[in-house]
């Protein structure tokens, strides 16, 4: 009988999916040719489509509604294995020994088309590292963030074209420049809550890149800047298979410092503040934590590691315009935190390999890759909001045995 | 002084539509405290569907009154479907996590409602069909005010008008307000909550649907992409009036159309979208709450 009704309600489901998708599914009109074209397959395709989806997920749902109710009523909290890892240092260690051995003989494992998409999966992986200080610890939700990548990738191509400066010199100015910038969009954005905060960091983006395309005297226009050279070492004159090669090890380090400086930062007095920022800010006001310096700097420091990946951008591509800077970049980065879980730093390394190696090994399936996007940060929400590996607060225990003893 | 008209009215235009699509996103905001980022889309959708049944019904010879009501008709209905159907997958679920959650949601919503599109339509820029015959007696003014700019600001005039009479008298109506004030106390005096909220967004997308078709006929073409700048114009509407309240978004709408007007008509055109976003800006630095907005006090 309840099989029966559910299966009712999931053909109910795919009727009003047919329905729904009609118009923009199944007519296709050609206004030139005058012709109408009638594509039913896909109204099959969708019926069959959301009534298999809709039985799994009723069922996903009322599993874990239950799962969650004997959680709450045993009161305990489930780990899942990757947070068992992490927790453990006996665990730990040995694993991140064997990936960083495995990072290291990367290049000579795999071809030079390999060792790119590796890269440029790195770079991700940094960058989301920075947006998780300022949306994961902080609470601020940010979507213009790859505004501050812009103005790093920017300030390598014009002053390398107009002062003729290195990659070396440039990678703290460009750190710097995308800092200040960082601050420059803080300011404003002081007093407003969370909403208003999410659609004015929007807007500066789209500033920033409007300008680029527009301002052609200072960054060239929609063009853009073509030749930077790639990052130099001692002078040595590197084949391009070297240079991509040095790059990947660059982007190693790079990595290896962003974890280090990152988890430091967490657990600092900084990253207490942050964190006691995102759960209440009155409450934190309260606590005698100035508010103006605590989000400058999470807006600042996240910049940084934009601004820094930026400089690599360029130096990686060698050309740049600002159609690589849309609002669409700063919702990769967003979808790779959340993905990932937010406030996790293991949690936002996975969620960048998952997305951006994946559609990189499905190449079929590329028409169908931002669809899938959206649709995985859908149900994500829906379905598991803490993301891949929720973040494990520490938690302190009072122990009356050891206090005596001391 | 003719030229200044001219960008008056075109600004009413702009505005006018802003406004529409940006009563959407304050009567959501106003209920249940989110923006729907994906209001954009749903105008997009709302276009889609009234290029694609107005030039079907076209090709099959109906006359062209008949075009305009079904494919405006059309557009209504499938956007306010879509709407509903948003709310119920994306959001409902969600109704008691923290912000952040529907918010993601929302702009995973955008993301796949564009490649939706994208995949079962096409990227290219199609001709929107001419659904407005240039009217006789608009002929002496044509160069400053067209016939399309008119029936812009009529039917916008009549949605707001019929939205103020629906939320001043009807009974969802008030029960929506009642919402608006305090959701906690509407259910406790038996109001069906889900449902005002899936009205809420029914009667939203209604509005967007109609600003879809207008702006696509005033423009003359569409593609999937048209949803995502008028969403973020017409939420700054929103929020430059003071989100969640509704003759805000509708003042908003306004000011954000005039000044966009003035300054390519005066400034220079490169920057139209710069203009726009630098008046979010500056608004929300010297007053958070907007115009109309009424700024709340927050509470530990």
């Amino acid at each position: 009988m309840n099989s029966f009704k559910e299966t009712k309600r999931s053909a109910l489901v795919s009727l009003w999916f047919m329905f729904l998708t009609f118009p923009v599914m199944v007519m296709k009109v050609d206004a030139i040719e005058k012709t109408v074209t009638w594509r039913w397959e896909n109204m099959a395709f969708i019926g069959i489509g959301s009534f298999i989806l809709s039985l799994f997920g009723r069922a996903f749902f009322e599993r874990q509604k239950s799962r969650r109710q004997r959680q709450i009523e045993q009161n305990i909290e489930k780990r899942n294995l990757i947070q068992i890892i992490i927790s453990h240092n006996k665990y730990l260690y040995p694993l991140a020994i064997a990936f960083f051995l495995f990072a290291l003989l990367f290049p000579h494992l795999f071809s030079t088309y390999q060792i790119n998409v590796m890269t440029t999966a790195l770079m991700y992986v940094v960058l989301g590292l920075g947006l998780n200080i300022v949306v994961g610890v902080a609470g601020l939700l940010d979507l213009g963030f790859v505004a501050f990548y812009a103005v790093g990738a920017y300030s390598y191509a014009l002053l390398n074209l107009h002062f003729g400066l290195g990659f070396w010199a440039v990678l703290p100015i460009g750190a710097i420049l995308a800092a200040m910038f960082g601050v420059l969009l803080g300011f404003p954005v002081l007093r407003l809550r969370g909403d208003y905060l999410a659609i004015v960091t929007l807007a500066f983006g789209e500033i920033i890149r409007l300008v680029l395309e527009n301002w052609n005297e200072f960054s060239q226009g929609p063009s853009g800047v073509s030749n930077i050279p790639r990052p130099g070492l001692f002078g040595i004159d590197l084949t391009l298979d070297q240079a991509i090669t040095y790059l990947y090890y660059l982007m190693i380090i790079m990595v290896l410092v962003t974890i280090f400086v990152v988890n430091r930062l967490q657990n600092s007095r900084l990253g207490r503040a942050w964190v006691a920022l995102r759960e209440d800010e009155i409450a934190c006001q309260a606590m005698g934590i100035d508010k103006t310096k605590t989000k400058l700097t999470a807006f600042a420091l996240g910049a940084t590691w934009a601004g820094m990946v930026g400089v690599i951008f360029a130096a990686k591509t060698t050309f740049i315009n600002p159609a690589s800077f849309t609002f669409l970049e700063s919702a990769i980065i967003l979808a790779i935190v959340v993905l990932g879980g937010m406030g996790s730093i293991v949690g936002v390394i996975i969620g960048a390999f998952i997305l951006i190696l994946l559609p990189e090994y499905l190449r079929a399936l590329s028409d169908y890759r931002m669809l899938a996007f959206g649709a995985i940060m859908v149900s994500m929400m829906v379905f598991r909001p803490q993301g891949i590996i929720s973040n494990v607060r520490r938690r302190y225990h009072y122990d009356p045995e050891k206090e005596r003893s001391e | 002084m003719e030229y200044f008209i001219e960008l008056f009215f075109s600004g009413l235009t702009r505005g006018s539509i802003y406004a529409l699509i940006a009563l959407g996103y304050t009567m959501v905001y106003g209920i249940i405290g989110l923006i729907n980022f994906a209001h954009g889309d749903i105008y997009m959708i709302g276009a889609f569907t009234a290029f694609i049944i107005a030039t079907a019904l076209s090709i099959f010879g109906f006359p062209l009154l008949s075009i305009v009501i079904l494919a405006a008709l059309a557009a209504v209905i499938w956007s306010s479907a879509y709407g509903y159907t948003i709310e119920k997958l994306a959001y409902k679920p969600l109704r008691h996590a923290p912000r952040l959650s529907p918010l993601i949601s929302a702009i995973g919503m955008s993301i796949f409602l564009q490649n939706y599109v994208l995949l079962a339509q096409t990227s290219d820029f199609l001709a929107f069909p001419e659904l407005i015959p240039d009217l006789e007696f608009m002929e002496p003014v044509a160069h400053v005010v067209g016939t399309t700019d008119l029936v812009i600001l009529v039917t916008t005039a009549m949605a707001m008008l019929g939205l103020t009479l629906i939320i001043k008298f009807t009974r969802i109506g008030k029960a929506m307000r009642a919402t608006a004030q305090d959701r906690t106390m509407a259910m406790l005096v038996g109001i069906n909550v889900d449902r005002v909220i899936s009205m809420t967004f029914i009667i939203g997308s209604a509005l967007a649907a109609i600003g879809g078709i207008l702006i696509a006929s005033h423009i003359g073409q569409i593609n999937f992409y048209i949803g995502f700048i008028a969403g973020i114009k017409a939420f700054t509407a929103a929020v430059l009036g003071g989100i969640g309240s509704i003759p805000g978004a509708v003042l908003g709408g306004f000011v954000l159309g005039l000044t966009e007007s003035f300054a390519t008509g005066y400034v220079s055109s490169d920057y139209e979208d710069v203009f726009a976003f630098a008046l979010l800006v500056t608004i929300l630095i010297f007053k958070p709450s907007g115009l109309l907005g009424r700024s709340d006090i927050q509470k530990v």
